[in-house]
């Protein structure tokens, strides 16, 4: 019980605690790292997380002889006002030199404002609207976008003799996106677009959209789905309603992400998607990639949003080496601007232009591998730029 | 022709799962006059054991669907006589907080013992085909689903209009201090009432989880879906819910099928005009509502 005598001492003591830390942790590099920690979205926060500190931990707990810390901040889900506010306590209180993470694109919008300000280099690892780096010029992307990933995947459609595709998008921000670049570039190649269904983001019965799909007389269906529940109940209805079985071939990107695809099971065999990150990527790198992250936690995923964690601590190492450990944001973000590595997805780069990343699309199909369905590669597109932001 | 059939085939079925998922609610809610807004739990709960059974057992699903069911039966009645019977006579508000603390709760237990992702109930290789209809093809489990919710609704409401248990439950709803002290056992009426309200909402969770999946949100996501069906249906009839989920059904499948783009507008817009047509839904029980 907080006596009139004990609480000036109980404030003393913290007051001595919080100063003491401080002092200790001044010479660590800070990094705040944005995601949703709790919540429906909880998992990608445990995807950024594993993928974070497996890359810390790899590099023996250290980034260029730096200590570093990693400060994490739940922002719950798409919560533009509490992710600025957050944010803005990150780099006041916290002091951070860098922020990584943003699963959502209007969160990454909102503190655009927050990081050109305080020069803060801040790298995405998953937000994919293409517009997020042209916000501030401390923006860096180690994702994707839609453009990105869609317009190599219609290029091909359209050399498969494939004329006539109907696109089956989840009518919100990024299927729009995906709607949009497939039919630019698939009407550029000279195919056409027969329907746009557009399901609501509610959608829990798919057949309704399935039977339209097998109706359009198309040979392909274009989709676009946000993972979890719908993917599967998508996926369920397009083999259900016998759409293999009358030859609509299905054509996607993050669909069968490795978060949700051993829950398809067999269902999935054949699923024909366009993407640049594939756990069965064959590579020195990726093992190395898999291996540190089953080190830190042995059921840890490795899919899109772990390995762009991982890559962004990467990019955020380099500048760290770049400035010594200084805060230094406009010095840090023009070291990075050159960056090339190699990634567990591949050879990537930063564009000097854009400061996003270019890396090879990749064909892919679905298969099964010692028990396990897998992303198996079947044809590099090659390096791909983000289309989206040369409209 | 063919647009109308498909209309008419998803519509039923999708339906139909509407009517199962709900058809416990109609139960606590609607017969008992009780707001357990924990339904989507106890139906989440009834789909995790299925889930549990079939896939980390290796269980049968025929073996799995009783079990599960049993299991939130008896979680139903434990709760009911344990907390939920001295929550009857507080206010709406009460039961309301309680019970949607109750499912607040549930979720973030489900979540930190199975974790965020969606979990898949086994089928046996009878409900993992379709079926050829003759013009299109329908999932087996569907058919198995519009039989379920058919029997279900027949015997309840056979239960609650036929026999001397649905004239006690009746009594017990609408005097309790009347049928007491005419010796009918109220108390037991009740508890069984709530565990068989919580058993079909556990048979929802298994049955719909093939379009509703299972995750630890699921206890709210769904809820708003099943109010709407037992507030359209009249309070009380089992009967009156099904014709609700099944015209609602059909009225969502329509607008996937004619004007998607409008979203789940006339699923709302027709739940407006039946209220506005019947504000006590459409097969209220008696005047007392």
């Amino acid at each position: 019980m907080p006596s009139a005598f004990t609480r000036p001492i109980a404030v003393f003591a913290a007051v001595f605690i919080l100063a003491f830390s401080s002092a200790a942790s001044a010479q660590a590099v800070k990094i705040g790292i944005i995601g949703p920690f709790s919540g429906p979205f909880a998992h990608y926060g445990t995807l950024f997380k594993n993928g974070a500190e497996a890359y810390v931990a790899s590099q023996g707990g250290k980034l260029a002889g730096k200590e570093v810390e990693l400060i994490y901040r739940d922002t719950g889900g798409p919560n533009p006002g509490q992710t600025k506010n957050l944010v803005q306590e990150l780099i006041v209180k916290d002091k951070v030199d860098y922020l990584g993470g943003f699963v959502f694109t209007p969160n990454a919008f909102a503190v655009a404002p927050l990081i050109q300000q305080s020069q803060t280099p801040t790298v995405i690892f998953n937000a994919a609207t293409s517009a997020i780096t042209d916000k501030s010029e401390f923006f860096l992307r180690t994702s994707y976008t839609l453009w990105q990933v869609t317009v190599p995947l219609a290029q091909w459609a359209a050399k498969q003799n494939l004329k006539k595709v109907v696109t089956a998008v989840t009518d919100y921000g990024p299927g729009i996106d995906a709607e949009t670049a497939w039919k630019s570039e698939f009407t550029k190649q000279g195919g056409t677009v027969v329907e746009s269904i557009r399901m609501p983001i509610s959608t829990t019965d798919f057949a309704p959209f399935v039977q339209r799909i097998k109706a359009s007389g198309a040979q392909a269906v274009y989709t676009f789905l946000p993972g979890g529940p719908p993917n599967l109940g998508f996926v369920k209805a397009y083999n259900e309603n016998g759409l293999a079985k009358a030859g609509i071939r299905f054509l996607g990107t993050a669909e069968t992400d490795e978060f949700d695809l051993q829950k398809f099971g067999d269902a999935a065999i054949g699923l024909t998607t366009a993407f640049h990150y594939s756990a069965a990527h064959e590579s020195q790198a990726n093992k190395q990639f898999i291996a540190a992250l089953k080190k830190r936690d042995p059921n840890a995923i490795a899919n899109y949003a772990s390995v762009g964690a991982w890559d962004g601590m990467y990019v955020i190492h380099k500048m760290i080496e770049a400035t010594g450990g200084q805060k230094d944001g406009l010095k840090a973000i023009a070291s990075a601007r050159a960056l090339q590595w190699e990634s567990p997805r591949g050879p990537v780069r930063i564009d000097p232009k854009t400061r996003h990343i270019v890396q090879n699309v990749y064909l892919r199909s679905v298969e099964k591998a010692g028990g396990q369905l897998v992303n198996k590669e079947v044809q590099s597109f090659g390096p791909q730029s983000d289309y989206g932001l040369d409209k | 022709m063919q647009l109308l059939a498909n209309v008419l085939v998803d519509g039923l079925a999708y339906g139909m799962v509407l009517f199962v998922i709900a058809v416990g609610l109609s139960v606590t809610l609607g017969l008992m006059r009780f707001v357990n807004l924990s339904h989507g739990a106890f139906a989440m709960i009834g789909g995790y054991v299925a889930a549990l059974l079939t896939r980390e057992a290796g269980w049968s699903f025929w073996l799995a669907l009783p079990a599960a069911v049993a299991t939130t039966g008896l979680l139903g009645a434990a709760l009911e006589a344990l907390v939920l019977r001295h929550l009857y006579r507080r206010s709406e508000l009460s039961q309301v907080l309680f019970t949607i603390g109750l499912t607040f709760f549930l979720i973030a237990a489900t979540n930190a013992l199975a974790g965020p992702q969606v979990q898949q109930i086994k089928l046996p290789p009878l409900l993992d085909q379709s079926v050829d209809l003759g013009f299109r093809t329908l999932p087996a489990q569907r058919l198995l689903v519009l039989c379920a919710g058919l029997v279900v609704a027949l015997t309840a409401a056979w239960t609650v209009t036929r026999t001397r248990f649905g004239v006690w439950l009746r009594a017990a709803v609408d005097h309790p201090d009347t049928a007491s002290a005419l010796g009918i056992p109220i108390r037991a009426v009740q508890c069984a009432t709530f565990a068989v309200g919580a058993a079909l909402a556990g048979l929802g969770g298994v049955l719909g989880a093939e379009l509703m999946p299972l995750e630890p949100y699921y206890a709210l996501k769904y809820l708003v879906l099943v109010l709407v069906v037992v507030a359209v249906g009249g309070m009380g009839s089992l009967l009156g819910s099904l014709i609700a989920a099944l015209s609602l059904g059909i009225v969502e499948t329509a607008s996937k099928y004619l004007a998607s783009d409008w979203g789940s507008l006339f699923f709302f817009l027709a739940m407006a005009l039946l209220l506005a047509w019947r504000p006590n839904g459409l097969l209220s029980r008696g005047a007392r509502a």
